[in-house]
């Protein structure tokens, strides 16, 4: 790889726009040949979620994606990153994360945008907490054994 | 030296603050030792550290195992398995 890119981090209260990011990414290149943009959105199940409140770890949260966003450009030839999270009180249908990974090619592109989900889900220090519907507080989001395991594929015998 | 120690979600909700300084007594030198001395430390710390391998832990905002050794940390995590993404 000629140089290696500085992925776009940032941890915030308020929404995004992914049009808007895909294009602060693209703007004025022509290298560029696949934008794989995931965005993780608050679901509601059955009327029953008024909203998710998302605490996190001020500093170590940009921190440890950071880590993890050096991770994905290392494995893959990135041409641009970025990552969003966002933090606070939100609301079924709103938007809670979002991946932005550009290569030449599609496969770096969905490869690096997966990994990077699987490792925010497991390791970027954020903690959901439901309020329910009919105005009781529900608990915190138990973390899955899935999401382990999700990253836990990508482990590389050398690591 | 006075440590700083920060609570997240369930742990934070159950100790009842975000966070203290505490001096660390000697013979704490591990993760695993600070969170076995913590739940000593009263009710509300035994409720929150009552199954100590769930804790996750970040030392200087980096995670860390419960071998870790936590000389020379300035700041220390304790937290659930998160549910980011």
């Amino acid at each position: 790889m000629a140089s290696t890119i500085v992925p776009a981090i940032r941890v915030q209260r308020e929404d995004f726009d992914v049009a808007a990011e895909i294009a602060a990414l693209t703007e004025g290149r022509a290298d560029i040949g696949a934008v794989v943009t995931f965005s993780g959105l608050c679901r509601d199940e059955k009327g029953a979620l008024a909203a998710l409140e998302l605490e996190h770890y001020p500093g170590m949260a940009e921190a440890e994606i950071g880590r993890i966003a050096a991770e994905a450009i290392e494995r893959w030839p990135l041409q641009g990153l970025t990552v969003i999270h966002r933090h606070g009180k939100i609301t079924p249908g709103e938007n809670i994360v979002l991946v932005v990974a550009a290569s030449a090619h599609r496969q770096a592109a969905f490869e690096a945008a997966n990994f990077l989900m699987d490792y925010l889900k497991s390791r970027a220090p954020f903690w959901k907490k439901e309020h329910r519907a009919d105005g009781s507080e529900g608990g915190w989001v138990e973390a899955k054994e899935a999401d382990d395991q999700a990253a836990g594929r990508w482990k590389t015998p050398d690591r | 030296m006075s440590t700083k120690l920060i609570y997240f979600a369930w742990v934070r909700e159950r100790i009842g603050k975000p966070e203290e300084h505490v001096e660390l007594p000697a013979g704490v030198e591990t993760v695993a030792d600070l969170l076995r001395w913590l739940k000593s430390r009263g009710e509300e710390y035994e409720n929150a550290l009552q199954y100590p391998d769930v804790i996750r832990v970040a030392i200087n905002q980096e995670h860390v195992g419960h071998r870790e050794k936590i000389a020379g940390a300035r700041e220390i995590a304790l937290f659930p398995p998160m549910t980011g993404g």
